[in-house]
Parts: structure tokens; C-alpha cells; sequence
């Protein structure tokens, strides 16, 4: 006889989660397959250690694709909440790859694409900025009247900055109902957590801001599930905005071509026994949730779907380099250099 | 005419003439009216009305949600603009005085000007405030921005010279789908000798398009705003003197209206560039290179250039007067290229 389960998920919830972890590493993974082969145009970042995380904290989310539901902008650490908010694998693949079929045409990277409908808003790389959008996001939803949340992440290194004050006071001040995950995955690049701040847990600086916040082992996606639950009901309820804190380790370097020689060994492996997708594997089991024969299936399975979706990618064509002139302006048409004419004339440029 | 409008924005209604900042005001009003998405965000906007009262009786028309009183933080507030822009309303963000708009350089550029290129969208939002000197401010209180915007794709930057022309402006920038840089000259804000009587019914000057001020066969003179007047004042001295010069007025500084530079450098021959901003990395120097480009053989005189400074804005008033281009100095530019 089955354990209860567990927050009110029933069992295909609770696959549905799994599935989710084992897609965001199996998609990561086969990032890494592709870029030995050459298919990926710039850096490479893993979530491994942190899948939990994002896939627990999107789960908690009203995720609709007809551009009522919740608000997401994820970071490359959080690509299984893109995908659980319907995030397109393959469009995952052509963004890494610079295709000209992705959802910017080669012109972004990574998980920075937008899908209003779904409530998908990418990050730019300067990762406080997101804390103001999110913050202009979700206020018009206090000015539409519209029962939705906005949730942001963003790591370590992004609470340094100025735009992350700016943008979660005004979202405090205006009672925006915005959630805001922090990645402590103890890792901004190359510097540890107490080189970008005196606190020991970013939760302590949510009081400055009048802001509720809670902290959460970010391995273990029904407790991160759980915490996020609480904090979109406090934000939708009118408390504004929240703060959840993801605690957890960034167990391979900033991006691939770090060998984070700066991290003791020792460390990784502690947080490799604690790896968050072999410990709900094995909550799954003892609790008799699911079989191991399931889970293998789910794993195939996603492992099989990242293949195909790699696959139509690989077969798609970069943009031509004169689209570059595209899109600067919504009606003002930027020129093509002069010298690229077949017969250069200063004249024209 | 609607009962609700405040009795200080019923000018033109009325049919009297209207300062400059009046018209932005009347323009701001009736786009508010015309198009509930559009709102408005700043520091002291609201129960204060703006800082040059820009925006009095606003938050008493429109109520807290579409004046929205923010903490001081232009970086924050702008990037709002553009989340809250990327939901489908049109922001309207004041920046106090321009000088200020550097903490949100970084959304600007990065995020607000890239996001159609990036495939997230339009960005139909305008960040307007005073710029200019002249006023005594100092150096953080009279400075121009544009060319800190000028070189960033995806931006337009607007900056007007008269009543008229910033009405029409302003309601252009709020109906553009592009993010719209908009520059008021403080010094133009209220000059009694710009008020003029502005048509009753809803008009636009739209975005790119310079206006020829002044016809004349020897020198263009290129300038904008503030400058506008000073140059027109130059000019009509050199007209005493047999010297015919056209003055173009640029109204939209990016996109920049090389068709219309090039035509008149084509008639005269003659090209000077006057700007208020600081010389080095000015406006001048683009308009030169595209002269060059496209109009080499037609010119007869080098091109010159009348600007401030290459220093922060001085507040004495001594200081400040020998900062900026003075009419004086448009004539005398202009007798040395006459005489070339």
C-alpha cells in the first residue's frame, strides 16, 4: 500500500515532476552532445544540482498558453521551469544553436526568448533588469485588475546590482504580485556568495524591503513546490510581493568552458550524494508513488524526445547574415552596408 | 468639450496661445483621453503634479493607477515602463530632469532598445523630461542626452522647438510602437515669445521628419531645439546683410532626416551644424559624415559647427553664458562661411 501523498500532488502530478527533472538534465545533456559536435554557437550553462528549483517553483504556477495565465522569466539555470511553462524543446536546441527557426531568428541566446501567451518573458543577460520588467509586468496586473503573479529568477550575483534594489522597491512600494526565486546555488561565476554580500541567506534582506520571503532546501521539489504555493497565495492575496530562497549548489562551473577549479572537490561530491533527481527517484520508490520500471519509461522518454527535437534542429538552417539588418524598428528600415553592394558607391551608404 | 478637463488645458479650446509646455501637457491629456492605455509614471508626477508642473491635475483626472507617483529610481521605474510595455499598455515615464536618466541607461539600451530585435516585441513607450541650459541649474540640472541614446539602435530620440511641433510631437511618440527618447527644452518650457495659438482638433507632427524654418540660397544651418531660435535670430542678421541662410529645424534627431540635410546642402553649398550638447561626439559630427557621403561635391565651404563647450554645465551665470552658443556665435559662423 502506497504512502499519502504528498501537498495535495497526486500521482500524476508527482510524474509529471519527475518528468520535468529528468527532462531538464536530459536536455542539458544532450546541449553537451551537440556542442562536442559543434552545433552550439556560444556558452553552454548547466543547472545540474539545481533542477529541483526551477521545475518545483514553476509546478506551483497557473501555466496557461492562452495568455491569461502566470508570468516567468527563467534564467539558463532554469530551463525545466521554461519547459513546464511550455518552453518548446526544440526551440530550446535551435536557440543554442543560433537558428534561424528559433523564436529570435539567431539574434538571442539560450532560454532568452518570449512567449506572451504562455507567460514566458526570457532574461537578458544583465539579470537584475528582469526585477524591474517583472516588476512592470505584474503591476499591470494590479492595474487590469487580473488575479496573476509574476515570478523572477535570478542567482547570486544579480542581487549585487543596483536594477535588483530598484526594481524589487518599486515592486514592494506598488505591491506588485511578484515572486522572486533566488538561485543560491553559493556561485556568482567565480565568486562565492560572500563576495557579493555580508548576509547568510538573502531571505534577511527581504525585511528591508517590507517583503515576506522564506528559504528552501533546492533540492527537494516538494518542498520547493510547497514554499512557492505559499508565497504565490501571499501574492495574490495582496500581500505583494515575495521572496522564496533556493538553497542548493552549482555543482559544474558558471558555463562549460569553466572547469570551476576554484571549488573543492570535497564540496561537490557532498552535493552530488544530494542530487535532486536521485532523491526523488528514491522518495518515489520507498513511498511505493511509483515503480522503477515507470520511471525508466519517463526517463527513455524524455531522453528520446530531446534526440528528436535535437535532431530537427540540426537539420535547420542559420539566418543569412543581411537579415541582421531586420527588426531594429518597428517601421524604419536600417540600411545594408554600402560596401556589401556587388558594385560599392559611397553614395548610397 | 469634456467638463472633466481641467480649466488649464482648455487653452487651445479656447483658442488662446499656449506655451510650450502647455502644449506637451494638452498633448499628454488628450492621448490619456483618447487611448486608456497609456499611463503615467515619474517622481513627484502626481499629488505634486511634476516638478515644472508638466502634469498638474493629472492624478485628479486619471486617478492613482494611471499617475503613478514612484519611488526615486529612474532605473527601476523605466524598466517597469518596459514590463508594463510589454503587456500591452504605453507607459509615459518623466524623468525629473533629464540629467537623471543615467541610472536607466542600462535598461535603455540593453533591454528596452533591443526588444523587437530580440523578438520580445515592441517597446511603444516614451521617456520624457526637461533637458537644456540657460536656467542657472548647474551640472546636473541642464544637461542635453541625446547623443548618450544617439548611438543606440532601436531608439528614437525627439527633441522640439516649438509649441506646435511638441504637441504633435508628443502624440506621435505615444501612438509609435519604437521607444521614444523625448527631450524638452526647459528654457523653451514657458518663453513667452514661443506661445502660439495651436489648431483645436487632434494633430500629429510625425516622427523623422525635419522642418525647413527659414528658406534661403548662400548657408543651411542644421540645428534643433533651443538652438532653433538662435540660429533663426542669426539668421535674419545676415539676411540685413544680403546673406540668404535656411534653417532646418530636425524636430526628430533618430531617426535622423538626411534627405532633407542633403537637399538643402545641394541648393547652398554651405553647411553649419549648431547644437546646445557639448561639441566633441555631437550631433554635428554624424550630419558631417553623411554630408560628405552623400552631397561631397556640392559643397563649397567646409563644414562648421557651433556648439557648447567641451565641459560639464557651469553654474554661474558668467560661466554658463560662455558654455553655451550664443547668437553671436551662429553669426559669426555664418559671415565666415559666407565670405568662404
Amino acid at each position: 500500500m502506497a504512502d499519502d501523498f504528498p501537498s495535495g500532488l497526486d500521482r500524476d502530478q508527482l510524474l509529471e515532476l519527475y518528468g520535468a527533472l529528468r527532462l531538464t538534465r536530459a536536455a542539458e545533456e544532450r546541449l553537451e552532445i551537440l556542442q562536442k559536435q559543434g552545433h552550439v554557437t556560444g556558452g553552454l550553462y548547466r543547472s545540474l544540482g539545481q533542477e529541483a528549483g526551477a521545475v518545483g517553483a514553476a509546478f506551483a504556477l497557473q501555466r496557461r498558453s492562452d495568455g491569461t495565465g502566470d508570468f516567468l522569466t527563467p534564467t539558463v539555470r532554469a530551463a525545466g521551469a521554461l519547459f513546464l511553462f511550455g518552453g518548446e524543446l526544440v526551440d530550446f536546441f535551435r536557440q543554442y544553436m543560433a537558428r534561424a527557426t528559433g523564436p529570435t531568428k539567431g539574434r538571442e541566446a539560450n532560454v532568452h526568448w518570449v512567449d506572451y501567451q504562455k507567460g514566458l518573458v526570457g532574461p537578458v543577460s544583465p539579470l537584475g533588469t528582469m526585477l524591474e520588467v517583472m516588476a512592470g509586468i505584474t503591476l499591470s496586473f494590479n492595474l487590469r485588475s487580473e488575479d496573476r503573479v509574476g515570478m523572477v529568477f535570478y542567482g547570486d550575483g544579480a542581487s549585487s546590482t543596483g536594477a535588483w534594489h530598484e526594481g524589487l522597491n518599486f515592486a514592494a512600494v506598488q505591491r506588485c504580485p511578484l515572486i522572486l526565486m533566488v538561485e543560491a546555488n553559493q556561485w556568482a561565476f567565480s565568486s562565492p556568495t560572500a563576495k557579493n554580500t555580508r548576509v547568510k541567506s538573502f531571505t534577511e534582506k527581504a525585511p528591508g524591503y517590507g517583503i515576506g520571503a522564506e528559504s528552501v532546501d533546492g533540492t527537494d521539489v516538494v518542498a520547493v513546490y510547497e514554499a512557492v504555493s505559499r508565497a504565490a497565495a501571499k501574492a495574490r492575496s495582496g500581500e505583494g510581493a515575495q521572496m522564496v530562497e533556493l538553497r542548493y549548489f552549482r555543482r559544474l562551473g558558471h558555463a562549460q568552458h569553466d572547469a570551476q577549479e576554484y571549488v573543492d572537490p570535497a564540496v561537490i561530491a557532498e552535493w552530488e550524494a544530494r542530487d535532486p533527481i536521485d532523491l526523488f527517484h528514491a522518495r518515489l520508490l520507498d513511498h511505493e508513488w511509483a515503480t522503477e520500471a515507470e520511471l525508466r519509461s519517463i526517463r527513455d522518454d524524455v531522453e528520446e524526445r530531446c534526440k528528436a527535437a535535437a535532431e530537427i534542429a540540426i537539420g535547420e538552417p542559420d539566418p543569412e547574415g543581411p537579415d541582421a539588418v531586420d527588426d531594429v524598428y518597428t517601421d524604419v528600415v536600417t540600411p545594408h552596408p554600402w560596401t556589401r553592394a556587388a558594385t560599392p558607391d559611397p553614395h548610397t551608404a | 468639450m469634456n467638463q472633466a478637463v481641467p480649466e488649464h488645458l482648455q487653452k487651445t479650446a479656447r483658442g488662446e496661445e499656449v506655451t510650450l509646455l502647455e502644449a506637451i501637457s494638452e498633448g499628454l491629456y488628450e492621448e490619456m483621453v483618447r487611448d486608456d492605455r497609456v499611463f503615467l509614471m515619474g517622481e513627484d508626477i502626481g499629488t505634486y503634479g511634476g516638478a515644472f508642473k508638466l502634469t498638474k491635475g493629472f492624478l485628479e483626472a486619471f486617478g492613482d493607477r494611471r499617475v503613478i507617483d514612484t519611488p526615486i529610481a529612474e532605473g527601476g521605474f523605466t524598466g517597469a515602463a518596459a514590463g508594463a510595455a510589454h503587456m500591452g499598455l504605453r507607459p509615459v515615464v518623466e524623468i525629473q530632469f533629464m540629467d537623471f536618466i543615467s541610472p536607466a541607461y542600462d535598461v535603455l539600451t540593453n533591454y528596452i532598445a533591443t526588444s523587437l530585435y530580440r523578438g520580445a516585441g515592441p517597446m511603444p513607450l516614451v521617456i520624457r523630461g526637461p533637458v537644456g541650459g540657460g536656467n542657472r541649474g548647474g551640472p546636473f540640472h541642464s544637461q542635453n542626452v541625446e547623443m548618450a541614446f544617439f548611438h543606440t539602435p532601436g531608439l528614437k530620440i525627439v527633441y522640439p522647438s516649438t509649441p506646435y511641433d511638441a504637441k504633435g510631437l508628443m502624440k506621435a511618440a505615444i501612438r509609435d510602437d519604437n521607444p521614444v527618447i523625448f527631450e524638452e527644452h526647459k528654457g523653451l518650457y514657458r518663453a513667452p515669445s514661443l506661445r502660439e495659438v495651436l489648431p483645436p482638433e487632434d494633430f500629429v507632427v510625425p516622427l523623422g521628419e525635419a522642418r525647413t524654418v527659414l528658406e534661403g540660397k548662400d548657408v543651411t544651418i542644421v540645428t534643433y531645439g533651443a538652438m532653433v531660435h538662435k540660429s533663426v535670430e542669426a539668421a535674419r542678421v545676415l539676411d540685413g546683410e544680403g546673406v540668404g541662410v535656411e534653417v532646418i529645424d530636425l524636430r526628430t534627431l533618430l531617426p535622423l532626416d538626411e534627405d532633407t540635410i542633403v537637399e538643402s546642402v545641394k541648393r547652398t553649398g554651405k553647411l553649419l551644424v549648431v547644437h546646445e550638447d557639448t561639441r566633441t561626439g555631437g550631433i554635428a559630427g554624424e550630419i558631417a559624415i553623411r554630408v560628405s557621403e552623400k552631397a561631397f561635391e556640392w559643397l563649397d565651404a567646409p563644414i562648421l559647427r557651433v556648439t557648447a563647450i567641451d565641459s560639464p554645465v557651469p553654474y554661474a551665470g558668467s560661466l554658463e553664458d560662455y558654455f553655451l552658443p550664443q547668437t553671436d556665435d551662429v553669426v559669426k559662423a555664418l559671415r565666415y562661411l559666407a565670405a568662404y
